[in-house]
């Protein structure tokens, strides 16, 4: 049941949810852009393994870029992280009233996590052994 | 505020909450024991790190045949990675596809166009739940 709301993006964007708010926005657009990414590469794979087909072949070649890799794994290990935090917290709902804390320590696993996994994508870019 | 027991029905929608937990821990888990048990077996010195990563999401025995391994045949490639990947392919698309439903429809609301968004997100669900099972078996 959906409630009647008739509220623009940008108006949406006013409302001050803080740090859970963009949360709860970038695992709904990191879920919809991991429905479209990974779900192209897995038909693109299997026409590539049945068909050999030259276009699913250069589908997979831009996926595998690593200018493509690095918005992936934002996506992937954002939507990881974050889904854990929500499962978690759902679990045990008495801990809900410390969200904001646990989200500033997803920030904290997030950050090391995705930094590494730039900084051997670019190296590797850069050394040209990728 | 008085506190008061709700009983949740098994309505359709909360099945899937609650599916949707399951299988998104699921997915970390089943990630972590193909990251484990590459490492187990031997991918330290025998696969790069794109090769890991690719098993680790999806360990199929294609994933790892440009790599150092003599025999991908021996550990790589056997009935219990193929339940591993049939798992993974049923949560992953699942969770997938039921998370495009929720956002579709919190946009869209209940209108005469959910029924056909349902119906169009049960066929692309299907579809990709037999070409994933096909490629498992199959190759």
């Amino acid at each position: 049941m959906g409630l009647k709301r008739r509220v623009g993006f940008f108006a949406g964007l006013k409302y001050r949810g803080g740090g859970p708010m963009w949360a709860w926005m970038l695992h709904r657009i990191t879920g919809i852009a991991m429905v479209l990414f990974v779900g192209t590469h897995v038909f693109a794979s299997f026409f590539m393994q049945q068909t050999g087909s030259d276009f699913a072949t250069n589908i997979n070649i831009v996926y595998e870029s690593w200018i493509f890799q690095i918005v992936v794994v934002f996506i992937v290990i954002f939507h990881g992280l974050n889904g854990m935090r929500i499962a978690i917290l759902d679990i045990w709902p008495k801990y809900q009233v410390f969200q904001r804390e646990a989200l500033w320590l997803q920030w904290l696993v997030f950050i090391p996590i995705y930094a590494l996994t730039v900084f051997i994508l670019v190296q590797r870019a850069i050394t040209g052994s990728y | 505020m008085s506190s008061r027991t709700v009983q949740p029905g098994l309505s359709f929608e909360y099945v899937m909450w609650i599916f949707t937990r399951i299988s998104g821990l699921s997915l970390i888990l089943l990630a972590a024991i193909g990251v484990i048990s590459a490492f187990a077996l031997g991918a330290r010195t025998q696969v790069d790190l794109p090769t890991l990563v690719r098993w680790t999401f999806f360990p199929n025995p294609n994933h790892v045949i440009n790599s150092n391994i003599p025999d991908v045949t021996l550990g790589w490639a056997n009935a219990f990675w193929q339940v591993m990947q049939i798992l993974i392919v049923f949560f992953g698309v699942t969770h997938g596809f039921n998370g495009l439903r929720m956002v579709l429809e919190d946009f869209i609301g209940q209108s005469i166009a959910t029924p056909l968004l349902r119906g169009f997100i049960f066929l692309l669900w299907i579809f990709s739940l037999v070409i994933g099972v096909y490629v498992v078996i199959f190759s």
